[in-house]
């Protein structure tokens, strides 16, 4: 069997704001649109996803929040309604998703040998979380893929910014052992914000855009520095400053999702393609993605 | 002071599904389950007309959240603990009473709004309470979020609104919130059999807070709602908030009579039933310099004040 391998790895935050404002018709919400600049640079990726051979996409989210262990979704198929706790204003969606579940397998056994406590999620009646059904959705569309979803543990928590990076990075180091020994060719995806505190009131029409800016141009100058050293190549300066930046600005990277998917890519060194930046309530969004292929990587924005 | 509080008697549950979906895996399950049991007769032989549950595992951003849709059906699965089942749910929400929570909320400057939405997903912390406390849904029920932004005025007037409704409807209610004491979990499966507390120091910190619910100082725990949080709390919001919404929701004193119905152990984390009932005769040593709260005047924007 040909060696397994990762052939893109992708930033792609969650806001459920940027599927109401696409009104597809999985979501039971109706918008008159908004946060174009993250929605067109999502559209011209998912093209790009469109042009590439992979058989799944693994996706680490921190929306399903587990305290004992990392799971993985177990059961071949979903259905139901995904309605956002938080924005359910916004978000009711209506999925039918496929999971990877011989992927999802391999990559637990493999987790639990690096010695991490993991389990595998079988019950039928779970709710797959929104921060995976929106990166999904924006990055496919069609469906067209299976998934598996990673949960996040939440070593930030119950310890620090440092116990999750080593945490994650142990976690990321499996899974591409994992996915090396299953001979497939596989998308990551790392799900979240990079800075993350949020306005806690909401206009009246949400997606007025004379309403949304950063929450504060502190998250601002150092979004801007995260995005740099992604722009530059410098994965590893970005896991060393990570503690900081996460703590600076209450960052959504306190779930682990960046470093364990740099972990995965063996901390790349090679630029990244930048799609879009914006704010959605408040909170700092990156679309970006890491392309190991030399002929394919591009300079985007 | 008992005879004038629209609040029968406040109840302090725990959020995990264990005393639900695994009673018998444990002896300490089954003795919260046990006493979620006497709870539920006990709200049966009141006159409640209403059930008021503010939940630590129902976090929002956008305001408080306060559940408002008629009848709330779906089927519950816990993030962590799925592999214990799943747990149906179908709970007569009083849409009125979440109405006048809401706009009494407002009234005090809180940004708050209703939920009204088919398949919302309700907490698992509340699923558990109202499926034991409620299990026929008896009497109607509502549900309230907690922030994880806000902070005590937020909180405290929070509680206060709660008041201010049920006055306004001329309901009586019995009101629950549902949080660990300690919540520190062991981040390894564990037989059931083999439960404890995480740690002495947990432990040490859940019997002397047990101590002040017993004697009924609940305003003199609302003091040490910093401390607590310092102390036994894993930071994943900024404040303990519960027992800031219970005495501003019931009152702000010590006048209570406190019963702790079952103290065990939860995956680690510190699980307790207790009964706080509204009485006479004050006891508590606790005085307190920050300020009352009865409107919020929302954040005051020091950050950006910072660059002059
Ligand atoms: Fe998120």
């Amino acid at each position: 069997m040909t060696k397994g391998e990762i052939v893109l790895g992708c930033l792609a935050p969650h806001p459920p704001h940027l599927v109401y404002a696409e009104n597809p018709p999985q979501n039971e919400a109706f918008s008159e649109g908004g946060w174009e600049t993250l929605r067109w640079g999502y559209a011209k990726l998912a093209r790009k996803l469109k042009t590439i051979d992979y058989d799944a996409i693994v996706i680490f989210t921190p929306h399903w929040q587990t305290y004992i262990g990392t799971h993985f979704l177990g059961l071949p198929e979903f259905k139901s309604k995904s309605v956002d706790p938080v924005f359910p204003n916004l978000f009711r969606y209506n999925y039918d998703l496929k999971v990877d579940v011989e992927l999802a397998e391999a990559m637990h056994e493999e987790t639990e040998k690096a010695g991490i406590i993991t389990k595998m999620m079988r019950n039928p009646d779970f709710r797959v979380d929104y921060g995976t059904i929106t990166s999904c959705h924006l990055l496919n569309p069609d469906w067209d893929k299976p998934i598996v979803t990673i949960s996040s543990n939440r070593n930030s928590h119950y310890y620090s910014n440092e116990v999750m990076i080593e945490q994650a990075k142990a976690l990321g180091e499996a899974c591409m052992k994992a996915i090396e020994k299953s001979g497939k060719k596989v998308v990551l995806v790392s799900s979240h914000s990079l800075s993350h505190r949020h306005f806690v009131t909401e206009a009246p029409l949400p997606e007025d855009m004379s309403r949304e800016h950063i929450y504060n141009h502190s998250q601002y100058v150092w979004d801007m520095k995260i995005i740099d050293m992604f722009r530059e190549g410098k994965m590893q300066e970005v896991v060393d400053i990570m503690p900081e930046y996460t703590e600076q600005t209450i960052a959504e990277t306190e779930a682990g999702g960046l470093i364990w998917m740099m972990a995965a890519m063996g901390v790349p060194s090679y630029p990244a393609e930048i799609y879009g930046y914006q704010s959605v309530i408040g909170t700092g969004n990156c679309i970006a993605c890491w392309d190991p292929n030399t002929n394919t990587r591009e300079l985007v924005l | 002071m008992s005879e004038d509080s629209p609040i029968l008697f406040g109840l302090y549950v725990p959020p995990h599904p264990q005393p639900l979906l695994s009673p018998d895996a444990n002896q300490g399950y089954s003795n919260l389950r046990a006493a979620f049991e006497t709870c539920r007769k006990r709200i049966e032989e009141s006159d409640a007309d209403l059930i008021l549950v503010y939940s630590t595992t129902w976090p929002s951003v956008v305001g408080h959240q306060i559940q408002a849709l008629k009848e709330s059906i779906w089927t519950h699965v816990d993030d962590d603990f799925h592999y214990l089942g799943s747990m149906p749910y179908n709970f007569k929400i009083d849409t009125d009473f979440a109405n006048e929570y809401c706009s009494a909320a407002k009234k005090r400057g809180l940004h708050a709004r209703t939920v009204e939405y088919e398949g919302f997903p309700i907490d698992t912390g509340s699923v558990v309470a109202l499926s034991l406390l409620n299990p026929d849904n008896r009497i109607p029920a509502c549900i309230v979020s907690s922030n994880m932004y806000a902070n005590r005025s937020e909180t405290i007037v929070l509680g206060k609104s709660a008041s201010d409704a049920l006055i306004a409807q001329g309901k009586k209610a019995v009101i629950v919130v549902v949080s660990s004491l300690s919540n520190r979990m062991f981040t390894e499966h564990i037989d059931p059999a083999d439960d404890r507390i995480h740690s002495s120091k947990d432990n040490e910190w859940n019997e002397k807070i047990l101590q002040f619910f017993a004697d009924g100082r609940l305003e003199d725990l609302s003091q040490l709602s910093r401390e607590i949080h310092g102390q036994i709390r894993v930071q994943k919001v900024v404040a303990y908030k519960p027992a800031w919404w219970l005495a501003s929701a019931m009152g702000q004193h010590n006048n209570y009579q406190g019963e702790v119905l079952a103290y065990e152990a939860l995956h680690g984390s510190g699980g307790a039933v207790i009964q706080l009932t509204p009485s006479t005769g004050s006891f508590g040593d606790k005085e307190f310099d920050e300020d009352d709260v009865e409107f919020y005047q929302g954040d005051r924007n020091v950050l950006n004040k910072g660059n002059f």
